[in-house]
C-alpha cells in the first residue's frame, strides 16, 4: 500500500474519537490515563451520549480531565466526586454522571463520600484508578500502596505495624446493596484494553438502565512515581499488583 | 386573603424552599437546625413540586451536593449548625471559587467545638470574614423574626443568582426555634430544565451542539490566571457593596445613643431602646440586615452626628469589630455581649448602656 493510498480517507481503520479534545495532554508517557481516558471517550461517542453526560474530575493527576473529553465537566475538591455525582445524578436524572478518581481521592480522602454514594445506590459510574501512589504530589504513600512498598512517605517501604495495610476498595463496594457492577480491569495489554473498554460500557448502560452504581477500577501504572520505565512498570504491575488486586467482575447484577 | 400560620423559624424557612422553587435541599442533622429538614422530609416536595430533599452521610457531602447541583444552575441549599458550618467550609470556598450560586443557612448554636445546643452569634466572623480559604465574601443575611426566615430564603436566592455567588442566612438557635406567626411567600413553580439552561449557560446540564463544553472549577495554576479570577471576585464584591447592602433604622433620625445588634440582639435592643425612651434618653437601634455587606456607609454617617454607639452581640465581640472601623475613632463604641447560650434580658442591655456608655 502506496502512502498515498494510506492517507485516502476510504481506506481509514481507525480514527481519533471526537470526544477527545486536541489538547496535549499532560500525563507522563507510560500512564495509563490517557489510555482510559481514550476508552471513556470512545465509549461516550460510541453509545452517542455526548449530551447527556456529565463527568466529575477528582484532585490527583486526572484533575485536568476536563481538558481532554468534549463534555460537560464539573471539578470536584480532594474526595468529593461522588458527592457532586450524586446531586447532579438526583437534579439531572435523564443525565449520564461518571466520577473519575485516583486511589487517594477515592479511597483515602473521599471514602466516605464513595462508600454512601454507592451505598445509595446512585445512578452513577466511578471509574477508579489504582496506580499505589500520589501521582500529582510527586510520589507519597496511597491507601493502596503494597507492604514493603517505597514511596515518599515511606521511603524503607510501607510496614504494617506503621501505615496499616493497602485496601481492597473495591472488594469493600461489591459488598454493598446499592451497587450493581463492580470489575477489576487493567489496560497494560491489548486484550486488557478491550476488556476494560467493554467494562466502561458496562458501567455506562448500568447508569441509563438506573440499576445502580457501577464501579470499574482499573489497576494501573505509574511508571514515573514507581521510579521504572514504563516496560518495567508493566512487568512490575502483573507480578505484584494482581495477586493482591486480582482481575475480573467482582460483582454483576 | 393571607395565609397567616404560626411556625418555627426552621419549619419556615423549609416551606419557603419549597414555595420559592428550589430544587434541591441536601443537609445534615444537627440541633437546633434538624426541623428544617424534617419538615422537608413531611412535607415531601418530591410529590408535588419535584424538588429533592436528600440527607447526606456529612456535612462535608452535603455541601459538596450542593456545589454538584449548583453547578448545573439549580436552585439547591444546605442547613446547618456551627459546628456543622465549620466542617462546609471546603466546600464553601470551592463554591465562591467557582462562582456557584446556592443559598446556606447557618442556625447558630454556642462554640467553640462542641459547644452547646443554646443559641449564639459567634459565627459572624466565620461567615463574613470567610471562613475557608481565599479571598472570597459570602452575600451574609440575618433575619430577626420567623417572618424574614422565610423572606430571605427568596431574597438569598435572589442575590446568589444575580452576582453567581453563595448566600448566607446567618440565624441562631432563638431565631430558629421560636414559633411566630409568619405569611409564606405564594408558591413559584421551580424553573423548566430549559429555562435553567436559559437563565445558566454556564451549568453542566450536559453540552448542547451550538455550545462548547461547560466546566465548573476554580482552579487555575498558572498566577496571572488565578489573579485575574481574584480581580474579577473582588470587583463583582465591590459592586455587591455597592448595590446590595441593607439594614433597618429604628429611630435613629434624632437619636444621641445608637444600638447596633443583628437578629435576635437587635430585638433585645428594641426594647432596650423602649426603656431609653421611657427614660428621656433618646437612643436609636440600627440593624444591620445584611452583615456582608456591612452598613459601614450608614454608620460613618451617623458617627458624625450621635454621642456613641452600643454594640450587642451574643458572642464575646465580633460584628464590634467592623463598626469600631465604620466610627473610625469619631465617638465612643462600647460593647455588651454574652457567650455560651446566655442571652442578656433587655433590662441588662439597658443597664450596661447606662454603665458603660450614657454615664461615662
Amino acid at each position: 500500500m502506496t502512502t498515498k493510498e494510506i492517507i485516502n480517507p476510504a481506506n481509514l481503520v481507525y480514527d481519533k474519537t471526537s470526544i477527545l479534545t486536541d489538547n496535549v495532554m499532560h500525563y507522563c508517557p507510560g500512564c495509563s490515563h490517557g489510555v482510559v481516558h481514550k476508552l471513556i471517550a470512545e465509549v461516550i461517542e460510541e453509545m452517542g451520549i455526548q449530551n447527556k453526560t456529565v463527568g466529575v474530575a477528582p484532585v490527583g493527576c486526572a484533575v485536568f480531565a476536563y481538558n481532554y473529553l468534549n463534555i460537560d465537566w464539573q471539578e470536584a475538591a480532594h474526595g468529593r466526586a461522588p458527592a457532586l455525582a450524586t446531586a447532579i445524578n438526583r437534579l439531572l436524572p435523564e443525565n449520564v454522571v461518571f466520577t473519575y478518581q485516583g486511589d487517594g481521592d477515592l479511597a483515602a480522602i473521599g471514602t466516605a463520600e464513595t462508600i454512601h454514594a454507592c451505598n445509595r445506590g446512585e445512578n452513577i459510574a466511578i471509574f477508579f484508578i489504582n496506580n499505589a501512589i500520589y501521582g500529582m504530589t510527586g510520589g507519597q504513600m496511597a491507601p493502596t500502596t503494597l507492604v514493603g512498598m517505597k514511596t515518599a512517605t515511606c521511603p524503607t517501604g510501607r510496614e504494617p505495624h506503621l501505615n496499616g495495610y493497602p485496601i481492597r476498595i473495591s472488594n469493600l463496594l461489591a459488598e454493598l446493596d446499592g451497587t450493581c457492577y463492580v470489575t477489576r480491569q487493567s489496560v497494560h495489554k491489548l486484550a486488557a484494553v478491550r476488556k476494560a473498554k467493554r467494562a466502561i460500557q458496562k458501567a455506562f448502560e448500568n447508569v441509563i438502565a438506573k440499576k445502580g452504581t457501577s464501579v470499574v477500577e482499573i489497576v494501573s501504572t505509574c511508571n514515573s512515581g514507581w521510579k521504572m520505565t514504563p516496560h518495567q512498570s508493566n512487568l512490575w504491575m502483573e507480578e505484584n499488583m494482581f495477586p493482591l488486586y486480582p482481575l475480573g467482575d467482582l460483582k454483576d447484577r | 386573603m393571607e395565609e397567616v400560620k404560626l411556625m418555627k423559624g426552621n419549619e419556615a424557612i423549609a416551606h419557603a424552599a419549597i414555595r420559592y422553587g428550589c430544587d434541591g435541599y441536601f443537609g445534615y442533622p444537627i440541633t437546633p437546625q434538624s426541623e428544617v429538614m424534617e419538615t422537608l422530609m413531611d412535607e415531601a416536595p418530591w410529590n408535588t413540586t419535584g424538588m429533592v430533599v436528600l440527607q447526606a452521610e456529612s456535612e462535608v457531602a452535603a455541601i459538596n451536593m450542593v456545589y454538584g447541583g449548583a453547578g448545573c444552575g439549580k436552585r439547591v441549599m444546605t442547613s446547618s449548625s456551627s459546628p456543622g458550618m465549620s466542617l462546609k467550609q471546603e466546600g464553601i470556598s470551592y463554591l465562591a471559587g467557582a462562582e456557584l450560586p446556592c443559598l446556606l443557612v447557618n442556625v447558630m448554636r454556642g462554640g467553640p467545638g462542641l459547644g452547646t445546643i443554646q443559641p449564639s452569634q459567634a459565627d459572624y466572623f466565620q461567615s463574613v470574614k470567610g471562613g475557608g480559604h481565599g479571598d472570597y465574601k459570602l452575600i451574609t443575611l440575618a433575619p430577626s423574626s420567623v417572618q424574614e426566615m422565610a423572606d430571605f430564603v427568596g431574597k438569598a436566592f435572589e442575590l446568589a443568582f444575580k452576582y453567581r455567588n453563595p448566600a448566607l442566612i446567618l440565624s441562631d438557635g432563638i431565631i430558629g426555634q421560636m414559633m411566630e406567626k409568619v405569611i409564606l411567600p405564594p408558591f413559584q413553580p421551580r424553573r423548566t430544565n430549559e429555562e435553567v439552561r436559559k437563565e445558566c449557560p454556564w451549568g453542566t446540564m450536559g453540552k448542547t451542539d451550538d455550545r462548547t463544553y461547560n466546566v465548573i472549577t476554580s482552579l487555575a495554576l498558572e498566577a496571572d490566571v488565578m489573579e485575574a479570577t481574584n480581580r474579577r471576585l473582588q470587583a463583582k464584591y465591590r459592586q455587591i457593596e455597592e448595590n446590595e447592602t441593607l439594614f433597618e433604622a429604628i429611630n435613629c433620625d434624632d437619636a444621641d445613643y445608637v444600638y447596633v445588634a443583628f437578629g435576635s440582639s437587635a430585638r433585645l435592643c428594641g426594647d432596650a431602646m423602649e426603656m431609653a425612651r421611657r427614660n428621656g434618653v433618646k437612643v436609636g437601634v440600627l440593624r444591620p440586615i445584611t452583615l456582608w455587606p456591612f452598613p459601614t456607609k450608614e454608620i460613618e454617617r451617623l458617627a458624625k452626628r450621635v454621642k456613641g454607639f452600643m454594640v450587642v452581640e451574643l458572642s464575646a465581640g465580633q460584628m464590634v469589630e467592623d463598626v469600631r472601623l465604620a466610627v473610625n475613632g469619631c465617638v465612643p463604641v462600647e460593647f455588651h455581649g454574652r457567650t455560651g447560650g446566655s442571652v442578656p434580658s433587655s433590662e441588662e442591655i439597658w443597664d450596661v448602656t447606662q454603665q458603660k456608655l450614657i454615664k461615662k
